[in-house]
């Protein structure tokens, strides 16, 4: 089993959701590996020299071998192990694929996080506008239980944010983006996707994540 | 039934261009549909791309497709016969995606910030633009190209901003330092579908005054 994989290791921060979209991939395809989890105010030698473009997580090593960036990072394990394959086999179905998943990381999750972490009421209130906006995009896209059909794809794994972190982020600063009124299949679609038998097993804790955020938002705010 | 291909584009557009040599790679024949992107966006092009408005927008057969390295992904994928663009190792694929993110997000943004803004308030967004540059030639090295021996996905990436150099030379104030990339640059330009598609580099900098004269940075 392990001859088949060669080694593989993960570099990541428990509250990632960037580096849990790669350990849900890596577990969906049965992949051994070796987790390494990172302080990102200490970064490890090994992480600034498996990743020195960037120097962030997650970080994939197999082989030797690192890669970095979420989103190439799940493309290579989906190209390298075929089993359980989160992306779709024809050309224009794998497009669509890839367009989603960058929608959420170039519009999405800035609009969010921008929504409420930023200490400008002006501003907050225009992302929180981008976010809602953003939202009804992908609610207007998700046509089957996933946004993979009837299994987890690349894109279900791509908004696992919008899944467990927004609603973290939303209790933790009193922010209501997610409405089950406004975005129903969304919101059915977060509970199935975090019921997920391996994505439930890698999720942080919330209370934890929910302390980061209040802590996050403390900060801005305080700086007024 | 032959195949209907039609790409919303944008003469100047570096992105446009991506697409436009990969098609030309292939010898895949496009209909090619001019946006006026300073005055008005086309019905078309809001009903194709209502997520981003931009070009470039492929549309085959009734399909749409948008985003350049997507698009030219796809354009590989379905005509994957001629001409490969993506390695068919995996490691090497993931090397061509990453480091093409990194020429929209580490040189173009950066760029962007300088040629959209007050050139002195950006000395910090100057001295990236001239690492990350220098970053892509330790990428390339004693490479012909980036694909290795031969033409490839992320030469296609990288290949239009060529053109716009000595304008973030000149608009900058600052002196790029990446002579492996103009030889590099210069091989590419020898392909047909590079030199038939690269901006001629006065209409970029004309491009760059009138737009900086209209947003009010000049």
């Amino acid at each position: 089993m392990a001859k088949e994989y060669g080694e593989v290791q993960l570099f990541g921060v428990g509250g990632s959701p960037y580096a849990r979209r790669v350990r849900i991939a890596l577990e969906m395809k049965g992949v051994q590996y070796t987790y390494f989890e990172e302080d990102l105010r200490n970064k490890s030698d090994l992480l600034l020299k498996y990743n020195p473009v960037h120097k962030k997580v997650p970080v994939l090593v197999h082989n030797g071998k690192p890669l970095a960036e979420s989103l190439v990072i799940l493309e290579y394990i989906d190209d390298t192990w075929g089993n359980h394959p989160i992306l779709p086999q024809q050309p224009y179905d794998r497009a669509l694929a890839q367009f989603w998943s960058r929608f959420i990381d170039d519009k999405c999750l800035p609009a969010i996080t921008k929504a409420a972490f930023t200490a400008n009421k002006e501003e907050r209130d225009n992302s929180a506008e981008e976010s809602l906006e953003a939202l009804q995009f992908l609610e207007n896209e998700l046509k089957h239980k996933f946004f993979g059909g009837e299994t987890i794809g690349l894109v279900d794994i791509a908004a696992g944010f919008i899944a467990f972190w927004l609603p973290a982020i939303e209790e933790a600063v009193g922010l209501k983006l997610l409405s089950c009124e406004k975005f129903p299949k969304l919101h059915k679609w977060g509970q199935e996707f975090t019921n997920h038998p391996v994505v439930k097993e890698n999720l942080p804790p919330r209370d934890k994540l929910v302390g980061f955020f209040k802590a996050r938002y403390a900060s801005i705010t305080a700086s007024k | 039934m032959a195949d209907e291909v039609v790409l919303l584009d944008f003469d100047l557009s570096m992105f446009c261009i991506r697409v436009k040599i990969a098609l030309a790679e292939k010898g895949i024949k496009f209909e090619d549909k001019e946006e006026d992107l300073v005055n008005t966006k086309s019905a078309l092009l809001l009903q194709t791309n209502p997520v981003h408005k931009k070009v470039p927008v492929l549309i085959h057969n009734g399909k749409p497709i948008c985003e350049s390295l997507i698009i030219v992904e796809y354009i590989d994928e379905f005509w994957k016969d001629n001409a490969p663009l993506l390695p068919t190792d995996p490691y090497q694929r993931a090397q061509a995606r990453f480091w093409a993110d990194f020429v929209d997000n580490k040189v173009h943004e950066v760029a962007k910030k300088i040629w959209t803004g007050k050139v002195e308030e950006h000395e910090a967004e100057k001295k990236e633009l001239i690492e990350n540059l220098k970053q892509l030639e330790e990428v390339l090295g004693d490479k012909p190209y980036f694909g290795g021996d031969t033409f490839g996905f992320l030469d296609v990436a990288l290949i239009p901003f060529y053109k716009w150099f000595s304008t973030y030379e000149k608009v900058g104030k600052l002196k790029l330092d990446c002579p492996k990339l103009i030889d590099w640059a210069n091989r590419c330009l020898e392909r047909e579908s590079v030199s038939t598609f690269l901006s001629d580099e006065n209409d970029v900098y004309e491009f760059v005054l009138s737009h900086r004269k209209r947003i009010g940075v000049d």
